[in-house]
């Protein structure tokens, strides 16, 4: 039990995705202007990671590794979590309109997005059981919906915030993300 | 080798047909008058219409979210064919819309303080010393508004000015948040005099640094029969400005201004109007036609 509190700590805070790990920068930095949209891509991202972290151990503990192809392990994995979001987005279209349009542009988008693809190589790398990995990944989806969040709802503040013309927009919006992230290592001794 | 290749052809056959199952399994029907509208929209995702795209829109439209009448680019050309395909009644629509620029200050007529090597970008000319040009009101003609205009309505004449083609532009209103001097505005295609001066400062002033400025002589005014051109307070001081729900294209402020700084469009150009009405009309009787069918 207290490894699974230990796994989740660690990815939600510690090693957060966005703010320590620097992957899935862009949904971060693109995504975070308004708090529903940034929702809207956490909840699609969690979807996404969990399965795909599950599928991905599957491939590599049932397939890869029993034929020695762990080479092959980006392209498969690439593969899967391509052909996931596809198989998500046409289940949720026909299922959950309303989710569907929420979601909009972000969930095709998340085929591209590396930390989904960073988790389930890291889920690999740690050599993790199923229900490690689907774990591991949850709170790894979390920590992402939570970085986004919190980047969203600065910068709705920031848009009122009297800021000096030549850092409008994206560039106070890195410098805040780079503050977000310094303050994240806080974190650091937690575990 | 032999597994690498097996194993990964077997993984995409496997999610090739999984994904071919699901999307005859989980297929959405889409109204087919989202795909006809879809067919005929303008494509730019210009975002005018406050929808996220085109594609947005025509989804829009069809759930009547959305008047159909307020794609800019499209204008009442689509408006029409939207109805046609909708089956709706035809009710009113304003005249189309063109940018105009409202200055003449060309190569030759404005007087230039220094030659401007930097940004090609007007915003950026105008940081260092408000402009290359002697005159603080007109345009710097760098072509920020022609980098932005999405149709490539924009182009170069010869004394270095923009000339909006009136065949492309679409109304859209890019251009005229993007010029930094604010001389573009938008303004019904139908309209044919237009002031192309916004220097307010006194006449002798203005006269100093353009050859073609705004000298404030009130000679338009005083011989406009339709009482629509009056030089009015605007900013520090005043300048000449035309009441474009009152002139009636008479074309005589034109004559009687001393600098030329009134202008008409030229006969080739009222032509070009005169023209897209026509397609307007034919596409009109040909969507009527499909409609009868």
């Amino acid at each position: 039990m207290q490894d699974y509190f230990i796994i989740i700590v660690s990815a939600v805070l510690i090693n957060n995705i966005v703010l320590s790990q620097f992957l899935g920068i862009c949904p971060f930095v693109g995504v975070s202007k308004k708090l529903g949209a940034a929702l809207g891509m956490g909840a699609a991202v969690t979807f996404v990671l969990v399965l795909a972290g599950g599928l991905t151990w599957a491939i590599q503990t049932y397939m890869l590794n029993p034929f020695n192809i762990g080479y092959l392990q980006t392209i498969a994995f690439i593969l899967v979590i391509a052909s996931l979001v596809q198989f998500v987005e046409m289940v949720i279209r026909k299922f959950s309109p309303a989710l569907y349009k929420s979601l909009g542009v972000y969930l095709p988008l998340i085929t591209t997005n590396c930390a989904v693809l960073g988790v389930a190589i890291l889920n690999i790398q740690k050599e993790f059981s199923l229900l490690q990995a689907l774990v591991f990944s949850l709170s790894h989806a979390i920590g992402f919906t939570l970085a986004l969040v919190l980047m969203a709802g600065i910068r709705e503040r920031l848009e009122d915030a009297d800021t000096p013309k030549c850092m409008r927009g994206m560039p106070i919006a890195l410098v805040t993300a780079a503050l977000m992230s310094m303050s994240f290592l806080g974190f650091s001794g937690l575990v | 080798m032999l597994a690498a290749v097996i194993g990964l052809a077997g993984m995409g056959a496997a999610f090739g047909v999984i994904l071919g199952i699901a999307s005859k399994k989980f297929a959405v029907e889409v109204d087919p008058k989202v795909d006809a509208i879809m067919q005929i929209v303008p494509g730019a995702n210009c975002g005018a219409c406050g929808q996220p795209g085109c594609g947005g829109y025509a989804e829009a439209v069809v759930a009547g979210t959305v008047d159909p009448r307020c794609c800019a680019p499209g204008g009442a050309l689509l408006y029409e064919r939207i109805a046609a395909i909708m089956g709706t009644e035809v009710s009113d629509y304003e005249e189309r819309q063109v940018a105009q620029l409202l200055c003449q200050g060309g190569i030759g007529q404005s007087k230039m303080l220094y030659r401007y090597k930097g940004i090609e970008d007007c915003a950026a000319a105008l940081a260092a010393f408000k402009g290359p040009k002697a005159c603080n009101y007109g345009c710097v003609r760098l072509g920020s508004c022609a980098k932005v205009c999405p149709f490539n309505a924009i182009e170069f004449g010869a004394d270095g000015l923009p000339v909006v083609d009136y065949y492309k532009c679409t109304g859209c209103n890019k251009c005229v948040l993007e010029c930094p001097q604010n001389i573009l505005k938008l303004v019904d295609i139908t309209r044919l005099a237009h002031v192309r001066c916004l220097n307010v400062d006194k006449g002798k002033d203005a006269k100093a640094v353009c050859s073609v400025a705004c000298i404030k002589c009130k000679l338009c005014e005083k011989n406009c029969p339709e009482d629509a051109i009056h030089v009015v307070p605007s900013g520090s001081g005043t300048v000449a400005i035309i009441d474009y729900a009152k002139c009636t294209n008479c074309g005589i402020c034109v004559t009687k201004c001393p600098t030329k700084a009134i202008d008409m469009i030229s006969p080739i150009a009222e032509k070009v109007i005169l023209q897209m009405k026509d397609h307007v009309d034919e596409d009109l009787q040909r969507s009527e036609s499909s409609k009868s069918k």
